[in-house]
């Protein structure tokens, strides 16, 4: 769930007779359940809204690198590194497969990369959390890993042919990925009691932070009306933090785990938990730039890139070369 | 294994010396995860050093398992491969220099990957025919893995010192200052020439013919020189004496284990 607040570029959802015969064609086909294939004509905003959140979610993964990457080198034994090792190069595998299917739609990952070091394109507010204990490698996989399942899950049957794809690949993982995270969590709950005490302040640390990932709740939203006609988008924020928390909650207290919400208790009427709010003033403040780590995760990316151009430079030099040779010898 | 002496303390010794290499040298590789110039280099670094941290676990599983043997120790007493890689001290590892020295920029990294990987893919093939089944078979599946690293970092050699003047100059800087660190590979000591007539380890002198035609061939592709071959550094596979660097890299890489000892994690 690496795409927060993803804007689409009309007023609300356009009206059946309002519509073209082109859009009316093509919402049919949506509403049908059929998938978009980038060939497809489509309406410019449903290829703006689909490259902001797809480019979004890429992001996310290639920037979500780097909290999990600051334990890599800390890891406590050799199968937890390579498990580490392996879960980090899988997200590195997502942010690929993710942007090859925003580039046919028609931008590129240069293009894209450009966008993220310069701001105007977002990723999600989590990782501008610090990992600061080896439990935070547990919380991350629980919480947040768990919190991306339950919007990638639905996306799965998203519209767009290549984005429901990815998705389908990437959840296979990503349950991997939160199942190695809870692990975690119960090995050090049932450790010393240093270890429980960094697993409890890790799961206060990132409980919050896991409830914003889901964004504010936007069943006003005509942004995400539209992506929700469009299938770009298939729950609300509210619905899907509401089934996130009613899943966590008995997982901490199997942990023997206090989740650091006073209001939290369970509502027969609903079927489900009722829980506080996170800090909406604090997550505004992290998508504008102004959390723990933005600084430092942006300047980490744009140090990569940076530092990695003449390595880029110096691979299609040797292409040229190379191809130049080959005439050459025909 | 053949009846003849005890090769046991000189085993230990060379499973320390394969263990520990790949330790440190992945250990190094996933510095960079997340940091790499191209996300395909990223996803590829990211695998070599899970290949090599998988390697790990079993030459240092087994060199727990050969010290155990040594001590008489009962099996619930004895050390695992992350006692072996947590708990030493820098005096007490057996890599090469070349697997401790930093990063660099990416051209190191990868110079640093391909002066390691032609002699790693010519040790792990000698190996897979070693008299020790157990040695022989931690050997045969690294060294699948290992044709693929000196693929890779020969593609990416090649690729970088064949290319722009910027990244022709880096890759000939690299190799300046990495080469003196290649003869360590190559030297010998009782250790070798004990396993080396039992059939165990391959003498490391014999090596060096297949190494220097992968360089020979390699580097000449990359249109990069050879530097004359200086005295070699070594101090590292023997413990003699290790570089400054692998402190500070221990300090990182310890640092859970030694601060809650006796912690399950």
């Amino acid at each position: 769930m690496y795409a927060q607040m993803v804007k689409s570029t009309g007023k609300g959802v356009i009206l059946r007779e309002e519509m073209s015969p082109e859009e009316r064609a093509f919402q049919d086909r949506i509403d049908a359940g059929e998938k978009i294939e980038p060939k497809d004509w489509m309406p410019a905003g449903y290829r703006k809204t689909l490259i902001r959140q797809i480019g979004q979610h890429a992001h996310s993964e290639i920037v979500g690198q780097l909290p999990e990457g600051n334990w890599i080198t800390r890891a406590p034994t050799l199968e937890r590194k390579a498990i580490l090792l392996a879960k980090v190069q899988d997200e590195a595998g997502h942010g690929l497969y993710l942007y090859c299917a925003a580039e046919t739609l028609g931008i590129s990952r240069d293009e894209m990369t450009e966008m993220l070091l310069d701001g105007r394109m977002k990723y999600s507010s989590i990782f501008n959390y610090p990992t600061l204990t080896w439990a935070d490698m547990g919380a991350v996989g629980w919480l947040v890993d768990g919190a991306a399942i339950m919007n990638q899950v639905p996306l799965q049957r998203t519209s767009f042919g290549p984005y429901a794809r990815a998705m389908i690949r990437i959840c296979k993982e990503e349950s991997f990925h939160q199942r190695q995270g809870f692990d975690i969590m119960m090995t050090m709950a049932r450790g010393t009691d240093a270890q429980r005490a960094m697993a409890q302040d890790a799961l206060n640390r990132f409980w919050y932070p896991s409830l914003m990932m889901f964004g504010p709740s936007d069943k006003d939203s005509v942004h995400s009306a539209q992506s929700m006609a469009w299938r770009i988008k298939m729950n609300t924020n509210d619905e899907l933090r509401q089934k996130f928390v009613d899943q966590t909650v008995p997982q901490a207290e199997y942990l023997g785990l206090t989740v650091p919400d006073d209001s939290l208790s369970w509502n027969e009427d609903k079927g489900g938990y009722d829980f506080a709010e996170p800090d909406w003033d604090e997550f505004f403040e992290v998508i504008s730039g102004n959390g723990p780590c933005n600084a430092d995760r942006l300047a980490a990316r744009t140090k990569a890139w940076d530092d990695g151009a003449w390595v880029r430079e110096g691979l299609l030099a040797h292409a040229e070369k190379k191809r130049a040779r080959e005439r050459a010898a025909q | 294994m053949a009846d003849g002496p005890d090769q046991s303390p000189a085993l230990l010794e060379f499973l320390l010396r394969m263990g520990d290499n790949t330790l440190i040298l992945g250990h190094r590789v996933s510095e960079w995860c997340g940091k790499a110039p191209v996300l395909e280099e990223d996803i590829a670094l990211a695998n070599i050093a899970l290949d090599l941290i998988g390697q790990t676990r079993m030459w240092l599983g087994l060199a727990a398992e050969v010290q155990g043997e040594i001590l008489g120790e009962v099996q619930g007493d004895r050390k695992s491969a992350d006692d072996l890689a947590f708990l030493r001290d820098a005096w007490q590892f057996r890599n090469v220099l070349l697997c401790e020295i930093p990063n660099g920029d990416f051209g190191q990294t990868l110079m640093r990957q391909f002066l390691f990987d032609a002699w790693h893919d010519c040790q792990l093939r000698q190996l897979a025919g070693s008299a020790d089944d157990r040695v022989a078979a931690i050997a045969a599946k690294a060294a699948k893995e290992v044709t693929y690293h000196l693929d890779r970092s020969s593609g990416t050699v090649i690729g970088l010192g064949d290319g722009s003047p910027e990244s022709h100059a880096r890759m000939q800087t690299a190799l300046d200052h990495l080469y003196p660190y290649v003869g360590e590979l190559f030297l010998s000591d009782p250790v070798d020439d004990a396993l080396s007539a039992a059939g165990i380890a391959p003498d490391p002198g014999a090596l060096r013919p297949a190494y220097d035609a992968t360089l020979t061939r390699v580097l000449g592709e990359a249109t990069l020189v050879i530097p004359q071959a200086s005295r070699a550094r070594g101090g590292g596979r023997d413990g003699r004496m290790h570089t400054e660097h692998l402190g500070h890299l221990l300090t990182s890489m310890q640092w859970l284990q030694r601060a809650y000892p006796g912690a399950t994690w």
